[in-house]
This record gives structure tokens, sequence and C-alpha cells, in this order.
């Protein structure tokens, strides 16, 4: 039964010419004490957004997490609420977050408030105190989320994910076990913000309504008093993936299996890079793309089936992931592998390929349209050697990407024999239709 | 603490308004500063119209409005939005439904095209609807049943607060009314609410004016045209005595509380209502705010803590009845009457002394960066001014908004604390049965 349609009779309209691709001017200045300072104008709102990139290899993870918990908990002069309430005063925000690259302190507010963010920042970096009372108040909260996010299945799966494809890299583990955050002592804070906490390899970037030079001179007089030499220690290389039997995480009474599929992948600034990014849009990295068209369009197994390149400073990894109705995970795992086995031995369509490379270099403008954007992109390139000058040259890349190059990048990254495959759900229902597809090695859920 | 006050600086988007001969209505608002641009398109059917027996079905119409249109195949407009650099989307709210892209500026015929096309009829097929039936139950499995507080406190809330079906049923509906949804039910609703003479069109961003209602006329201009339905009134009593439920989540690890009350009308008493906006920031917004010093800081009888106006804490997109809802997540064992009871002292020491030097001005100056922020993407100015329009025939007021948020008083915020009186709150507790 149809209803409410007339007859197709009308002809979509061709786009206008394409907008030549202009990348943002940036000013950039190393400060005395090690400091690299990156600002973009961006004049759009009265705003400004703040992004400071600590590198923090092989930090020790229950410190390091409570760090960042407990960096805006008072400084010599401030409380923590006054930190808030002054940081507000110019509509302004700091927060703090970590992962194995990087201590991150981000914000924004209005532009006017500028030198004071960057003042407040400065007493922070300078003289975080790291209080008894609040450091155990933090203590306990961060505990408290830890359990939140041991209880959500996405959290459950990258975990199981993680630790199967890094083994004994520091990427392995990512969320601290409670006992060790209880173990975590103000002084050792104090100890770990000496250490880490120092200008010498951080990378600020300031994006907004300010001229560059003026941001660059407001820094250099905030931050210029920042200092200490702690040391980095760089990052092993990622392992390369060791496909083997698929891993089942067990969570009993699941209502759906999390897929996650580990692919390898290449940096930003490898040779093969646009090329794989092509294809994996073609492949799930899209809504319009083999996999999301097959397992939801299709067949209804599930909502939102994504795959991405993630980049970290150690290795880069593609990850696709879906959520999936249980009685249908093996189904799904199965065009899954299909659609990867299928773009891994057969070469796209060429307008497949085009409408894949149109909407990558579209995103790329979408991506540098809002200050916010701008900051995090400018800010993620830094941390990773790279200026804003790179995007001009990726997409380069991918404008003359072709069907041959693409078609060997699937072979050489997405085939589904490199696969590592991870499944989160409920063991008893889907262990025997899984294991008609492939050897299966069962794991209860753990933290 | 001094209490110096930041300027609260504005926006001047500009906005020219029409409506074509088929009661379609657009705004227009350019910014070239970057090179692309958002479509959104409004219609004036949310979850608060739908059918009783047909729980959710406004959402799984809002797939249906993506499976392809008079002169589109299945999948099209995916590939043809994607296809020219863009992204797009739709959501379901109780009382709007909105449908969006954002696109490099070229391809602004290509969005329209697509827009008018779904506008003048969706396909709706047996078989797109039972794939949409599918996807949607994985939605709400992702989202409410195979996670911890799922729904809390959107969907679990409403049926605390509210008596009848369009305010207090669940939105994203059973599984029993989304798998009787049937094709002809589909049909009546498109016909229904999808008429263009209730529906708005917005476009923001890097575009000519004449250019663009040019544009618009040729694609928009021979939509047929069908009247807005007579709105219904969903309007219901204060409560006169406070109400209080709970469940057990089994999957929750930690024990939750969220509470409301109703604030004033949003639309026609928008002066009486925009203090709660405020008062829910003041509380609420970040570690220097009343609640969260209280209760997270000092007492540590919650271990986070939120408030907004708006079920969806979407406060300038809603109409009446709507409420102010603070939640909050405890320690293991925590006590959600100790909470309760902290937080109408609060707001009985605010109600009584009002803000203290200083609080309200911070707590506005915050505000505008919020909103400043979210109007620096092309597709937030299109979507907000979209509803603006839709709701109260000024999108302009986006502009206004950090200006008369900044204006509320102490007096004002003091006043509106004084009506958060326990016998007027609904309450909703989380029992964590995934407790260790």
């Amino acid at each position: 039964m149809t209803a409410t349609v007339g007859t197709g009779t009308r002809v979509l309209p061709p786009l206008g010419p394409n907008r030549r691709f202009k990348v943002p001017k940036q000013a950039e200045r190393r400060l005395g004490n090690g400091l690299t300072v990156i600002a973009v104008r961006r004049p759009a709102v009265p705003l400004v957004e703040l992004r400071l990139w600590m590198p923090t290899g092989r930090t020790h993870l229950a410190r390091g997490t409570m760090l960042a918990q407990t960096m805006l908990s008072g400084t010599a002069s401030m409380t923590s609420v006054q930190i808030a309430a002054e940081l507000q005063a110019v509509g302004g925000g700091l927060s703090a977050g970590i992962d194995p690259d990087r201590l991150m302190l981000s914000g924004a507010g209005l532009v006017t408030g500028l030198d004071r963010m960057l003042e407040i920042l400065a007493d922070v970096l300078t003289g975080a105190t790291y209080p008894g009372e609040e450091v155990g108040t933090e203590r306990d909260r961060l505990v408290d989320r830890i359990q939140v996010a041991q209880s959500q299945p996405a959290h459950l799966a990258r975990t199981a994910l993680l630790r199967r494809i890094y083994g004994k890299h520091p990427y392995a583990v990512q969320t601290p076990d409670p006992a060790q955050v209880h173990a975590v002592r103000p002084a050792a804070l104090r100890r770990l913000h000496a250490e880490r906490v120092h200008p010498a390899d951080a990378v600020l970037v300031l994006v907004g309504d300010v001229q560059p030079e003026r941001a660059l001179d407001a820094a250099e007089k905030a931050l210029s008093g920042w200092s200490g030499a702690g040391h980095d220690d760089e990052l092993p290389p990622a392992p390369p993936l060791e496909p083997g039997a698929l891993l089942l995480v067990d969570r009993p009474g699941s209502v759906q299996s999390s897929l996650r599929i580990a692919l390898p992948a290449v940096p930003r600034t490898h040779p093969d890079h646009a090329a794989l990014q092509l294809a994996n849009l073609l492949f799930g990295g899209y809504f319009s793309s083999r996999w999301v068209e097959n397992i939801r369009e299709d067949k209804g197994y599930t909502y939102g089936p994504h795959s991405l390149v993630e980049h970290s400073v150690a290795g880069s990894v593609l990850i696709a992931a879906a959520e999936v109705a249980t009685e249908v995970t093996a189904p799904a795992l199965l065009e899954t592998t299909y659609e990867l086995g299928r773009l891994a031995t057969l070469p796209p369509k060429p307008d497949e390929l085009e409408q894949a490379r149109q909407y990558a270099l579209g995103t790329l403008q979408l991506g540098m349209s809002t200050q916010a954007g701008l900051a995090s992109l400018t800010s993620a390139f830094a941390g990773n050697g790279l200026r804003l000058d790179f995007l001009a040259e990726h997409a380069a890349r991918l404008a003359k990407a072709t069907v041959a190059e693409v078609a060997e990048a699937a072979r050489r990254y997405l085939a589904p024999a490199r696969a590592v495959t991870v499944v989160l759900g409920d063991a008893e229902r889907i262990v025997p239709a899984l294991s008609a597809l492939a050897p299966v090695h069962t794991e209860p859920a753990r933290p | 603490m001094a209490a110096r006050r930041s300027r609260i600086p504005a926006t001047k988007y500009p906005v020219e308004r029409f409506t074509l001969d088929n009661g379609l209505r657009v705004v227009l608002t350019p910014d070239r500063s970057a090179p692309v641009i958002g479509v959104a398109v409004v219609y004036d059917v949310g979850i608060r119209s739908e059918p009783e027996g047909r729980s959710g079905f406004a959402h799984l119409f809002e797939h249906l409005m993506f499976q392809g249109s008079e002169n589109l195949e299945k999948l099209a407009h995916f590939r043809h939005v994607q296809g020219a650099g863009g992204t797009f989307n739709g959501s379901t709210h109780h009382d709007y439904t909105d449908y969006y892209e954002t696109l490099p500026s070229n391809a602004l015929e290509r969005a329209l095209f697509l827009e008018a096309d779904r506008m003048r009829g969706p396909r709706l097929t047996e078989e797109n609807l039972r794939n949409q039936v599918d996807v949607v139950k994985e939605e709400i499995r992702v989202n409410v049943l195979n996670r911890p507080y799922g729904g809390f406190p959107w969907l679990t809330l409403p049926p605390v607060m509210f008596d009848t079906f369009p305010n207090a049923h669940d939105g994203y509906g059973s599984f029993d009314d989304l798998e009787s949804a049937t094709v002809a039910d589909a049909a009546d609703f498109f016909r229904r609410y999808y008429a263009s003479g209730n529906a708005v069109l917005a476009v923001s961003g890097d575009v000519d004016v004449a250019e663009a209602t040019a544009l618009v006329e040729r694609h928009f201009g021979d939509v047929p045209a069908r009247p807005a339905p007579q709105r219904p009134d969903f309007a219901e009593p204060d409560l006169t005595a406070e109400r209080r439920s709970s469940y057990t989540d089994a999957l929750a690890p930690l024990p939750a509380v969220a509470a409301a009350w109703r604030v004033p009308d949003p639309i026609t008493d928008f002066a009486g209502y925009l203090p709660y906006v405020v008062l829910a920031e003041v509380l609420t917004d970040g570690d220097a705010s009343r609640l969260v010093e209280r209760l997270v800081q000092r007492d540590r009888a919650v271990t986070s803590l939120g408030g907004y106006v708006g079920f969806m804490g979407d406060p300038f997109d809603v109409r009446d009845p709507t409420a102010l809802l603070l939640q909050a997540h405890l320690p293991p064992g925590g006590d959600v009457d100790k909470v309760l009871r902290t937080v109408d002292e609060e707001l009985d020491r605010l109600a009584t002394d009002g803000p203290t030097d200083g609080e309200l001005a911070r707590t506005q100056a915050r505000m505008a960066t919020h909103l400043l922020r979210d109007t620096d993407a092309v597709l937030g100015r299109a979507l907000r001014m979209a509803v603006l329009e839709q709701q109260r025939g000024e999108p302009g007021l986006l502009n206004e908004l950090p200006r008369l948020v900044g204006e509320v008083t102490d007096e004002q915020v003091r006043a509106a604390a004084a009506t958060l009186r326990p016998e007027r709150r609904a309450s909703i507790e989380v029992i964590a049965g995934g407790a260790r």
C-alpha cells in the first residue's frame, strides 16, 4: 500500500560552483618558557575558545584521572567556588580532562574576559593546591562516576575492545580501578602536577573574536611566569592488531549486543590516509554507507551503526560499532563481514566514491565554521604536530584519490581477515549462532 | 568578592520574514562569514499531539519522512545531502518536529528541493513502515532499555506531574503501540499536521536574500496549500499537593532523584517565565552555584546535579505546560528525602534573602556565553529561529535573548524561588537495582 505519493517528475537541482577551500589565518608564538600559543580569528560571536594541551604519556592512571578531577579545586589565593565564580563573572568556565595522550584544559567565555580567564588559568597552572577536603570529595565522586560508566554497555564494550587490541600498551586500560582511586592522596597530586603540568611541550589554542596578535600578547603576559621542566614519557608505538577468536563478553539479560570491530589504520600524515578515510566512509563512516544502508535501512537490525578512524599519538585504528537486537546478533555480524569483504575485494563504483569524496570535503568546511569546532580541530592537530594548513593538503589528497587507490586501501585496511571482533551481550542467547561464524572465546564482563 | 559586572554583548543577525501564498512561513538570516548554510523545516506537531493508543507515533513518523518522497526513492534524501558535503537529521519534541541539513552553501537549492519534495508527500509504504518500526525499537533499546537511567527523567517524570495523556505519556512509545501503527495512520497524520500552513522554513548562513527568496518561491510555491489544524488546549491545573513516585532501575548503580515545579506560560507570559530560566542556572550552573556548592561540595549528599527548564532542557522551544527540573545522582546508599529537604531549605534561603552580591550577574554572563555559543553554529540559528517564528512569530528574539536574560532582577529571581514549594512539587526517585 502506498499513500500520498504523486508521480515523480521533478529533477534534482545541480550543485552550484564549489567554494574554494580556505583555511583561516592563524598566528603562532613560542614563549620563553617553551609554551606554544596558536591564535585563530573567527569573529562571528563575541566569544573566545580556549584549549590547553599538555602531553601526559605514561601517567599513573588513577593519579592522572584524579589530577584532572581536582586541578580546579583551589589555588593559594582562591577556593574552588571562587575559581568557578570568577570565571563565571566574565562568562567563562574551565574544565579539565585526561586521556593517555594529554591533559586538556578547555573552556569558553566572553571575549572581553579573555585576560581574566588567562589570569585564572595561570593561577591554576602555577598554584593549584589540591586541598585535602576537596580531594576527598572528588575522590568519592570519581568512584561514583566510574561505577555509572561501568553500568553502561558502550563503556564495557569499549573497555573490552581496548584491552583486547592494546595488550600491555598504556592505551589498553583507560579507566582507573576504584581501589586505586581511593589510594590517591593530595601529596601525590601535587607531585604529579610538579612533574607533568609544565609549559615546555604544551600548546595553547585561542580561537574567537580577537586579533591573533592581541591574543598571543595576552597569553604571553598571563602565562610567561609558568615554568618548570618536568619530564614527558614518550609513548611506545601501539602494537599491530592480532586477529583471533571473536571475544564474547557476557552481559546476562542484555537486550542488545554491542558489536565492536577494530581494523588497522594509519596516521593523518600517511600517504594512504586520504584513501583510507574514503574507504571507511564507503563502508560505514557516514549514513549513506553500505553498512548503514544494509543493517539499518534494509534489515532494521540497529539504530546508529558507525565506523571511524581514531587517531591517537601512538597510533591509529579504525573502529566500527553497532548496537543490535540480541536475536539478530549473528546475522548482523555476518552482514558486517560481508560488507567489509565486498569492499576489500571489489572496487567501488565511481559515483559512490564521488559521493563520499564530496561528503569528506564538505564536512571539512562545516567543521571549521564554528569557533568551538576550529578550536578543537586546531588543538587536536597541534597535539599531533600539525597545523591547520594541513587541512588544505588533506583536502587536495581527498580531491584526487582514485578508485584504484581507494580499492587498494580497502584491501589493505578493511579486510575482514585483519579484524579484531568483540561482542558484548547475553552469551547464553548469542553464542550458539555466533559460533557458526567464528571461533568464540567467552569471558565475563569485567569493569 | 567584588561584584564586577560584565557587559552582556548581543548578536545582530539580520532577519527576513515572509509568508508564501500556501501559508508556509519563511525566515532568512544571512551571514557570509563562512561558506556554509543551515536549512530547517519545523512542523507544529509533537509528542503532545499523538493520539492515545499511538504513543511514539510523532517520532516514528519523523523517521518515515526520511524514507523517500514524491520524486525521491528510499535512501535518496541521505545520499543527496551527504553527496553535497552536508549532514542531516530530524528530532521530535513535545511541541514540534524538526528536519534539518547543514551544507556547503553551493547546495542551497538542492536542500530546498529535498525539503519541498517531502512537504508535498513522503512515500508511506508498508515495507518502510515495518523497517522503521524495527529501527525505532533499537533506538529505544539503546537509549532506554539496555542502559541505566534510560529515559530519566524526561520520560519518567511527566506521568508523575501530569494527568492527561498528551502531557503524561511516554513520547518514545510502547512497542505494542509502535507495532500497531499502520500506513493509513501515517497518511492521516501527514494530511492533518504536515500542512504548509503548519510549517516554518528557516535558512541561515551564506545566502543572498534575493536569490534565496526566489529559490524558496520556486521550490515551495506550488506545495499544495493546507491550513494549520487547530491546536488543542493542553492546559492542566498546577499541583496543589506534593506528588512522589519511585521505581527500581535494575541496571542503575546509584540512586537518583528528579523534581519538577510548573512554571509560567513560556509564550503568553514570557516576562514571568524568564526568571525561572535564570533561576535554574543560579541553582545549578557550575561549582559556584547554590545547589552544587551545598549538595555536592559541602554536604556530599549528591554526586552530580543539574537543573533546567523544559523536559528536554529546551527553555525557548516549549509551550505551556512545562516545568523547572532539578536532577541529581546520589552516592551509594544516599538519602533522597534529605536531598529534597536540603533543596527546599536552599530555595527558602534564596526566597528570603535573594541572590548574594554579584551572584545573579555572573550567572547571567555565563548564560550569555552559552546562548551566543549555540548561535555560532549556522544550523543552531536556523533551528532556533524557525521555532521562535512558529511559536511566537518573533525569530529576531534570538538576538535579544542574552540581553533579556541579563535584565532579570534579583527580586524576580527571589520571587521565582519563592514559588518552588514542596506542595507544588512532583518528584521521581530511581532505586538503584544495580547497586553492588
